[in-house]
């Protein structure tokens, strides 16, 4: 039986990729791709606790985790199609007009 | 056996989550982020998370990633160097320092964690559609119906934002 501990490590692991692609990069999609990969990290965490706990509530978290996420994207990528329009760049640097 | 299937879709989420960083394509990062996302479903199975499993596969591989897809194909992004490349090294170097220090630091804590990390027998039941199921029915009854009215609310703003403008001047 894997224990709890090597999927909480897996989680973080895959958390902090997904938080140096955050950083690091700057196209707005891959920006996005990486937050997609943060929450699925603690969702794994979660569905690992839920098991090792022996209660199905953490199951129902992951279900409302991947709703609010597929909101996110559907209006996230619409408010990038609209920026597109007004500037046709992706690069976060660029999009700088509130910037005083 | 279990432990073997582990360390691979261990190995293929975390290769596959690296090539998705360090690529600056945006196609080939959308393809390693679905590989990812179907090691995890795969380690969901072996939590016994049957039906976070497959909503995995159908909702994030699935649907997430064809809307990703979309938007890149739409965009049509050219490949350009920006002005500010020659300072982009630095913010990256720091990112890339100050997250893999987070990231020792995580990986120490949940390795001294003394959580019950004795596996627990579960049922047969447990993670199954009906089980998940009978408890989003009743104990999660209210924050099931309120993210049917975010998802509607996603939707409206997803269609308004992308919409093109009806031009009203006349020309």
């Amino acid at each position: 039986m894997v224990s709890l501990n090597a999927y909480l490590m897996l989680g973080a692991v895959l958390f902090s990729i997904g938080a140096v692609g955050v950083l690091a990069h700057r196209n707005a999609l891959i920006i996005y791709m990486c937050i997609e990969l943060m929450l699925n990290a603690v969702n794994l965490t979660i569905v690992a606790f839920s098991r090792f706990l022996n209660s199905l509530d953490g199951h129902v978290y992951v279900f409302m985790i991947m709703t609010v996420a597929a909101a996110e994207a559907a209006v996230g990528l619409a408010i990038l199609i609209a920026l597109f329009r007004n500037k046709p760049t992706v690069d976060v640097d660029e999009i700088n007009l509130s910037k005083g | 056996m279990e432990l073997l299937i582990f360390y691979a879709f261990c190995v293929g989420a975390v290769v596959s989550a690296l090539l998705m960083v360090t690529t600056k394509r945006p196609v080939r990062a959308a393809m390693s982020l679905v590989a990812t996302m179907s090691f995890l479903a795969g380690l969901y199975a072996l939590l016994n998370a049957h039906l976070i499993a497959v909503l995995q596969l159908i909702v994030y591989a699935g649907a997430i990633m064809v809307l990703f897809l979309f938007v890149i194909m739409l965009l049509n992004i050219e490949e350009k160097e920006g002005k500010l490349a020659k300072n982009v090294f630095f913010i990256q170097l720091a990112g890339t320092v100050v997250v893999g220090i987070l990231m020792v630091a995580m990986v120490v804590v949940m390795n001294k964690m003394g959580a019950p990390v004795a596996a627990v027998a579960v049922d047969e039941t447990f993670g199954t559609t009906k089980a998940v199921g009978w408890m989003l029915f009743t104990k999660y009854l209210l924050p099931f119906e309120i993210a049917s009215v975010l998802l509607l609310a996603a939707i409206v703003g997803a269609v308004i934002l992308a919409k093109r403008r009806i031009d009203n001047s006349g020309s």
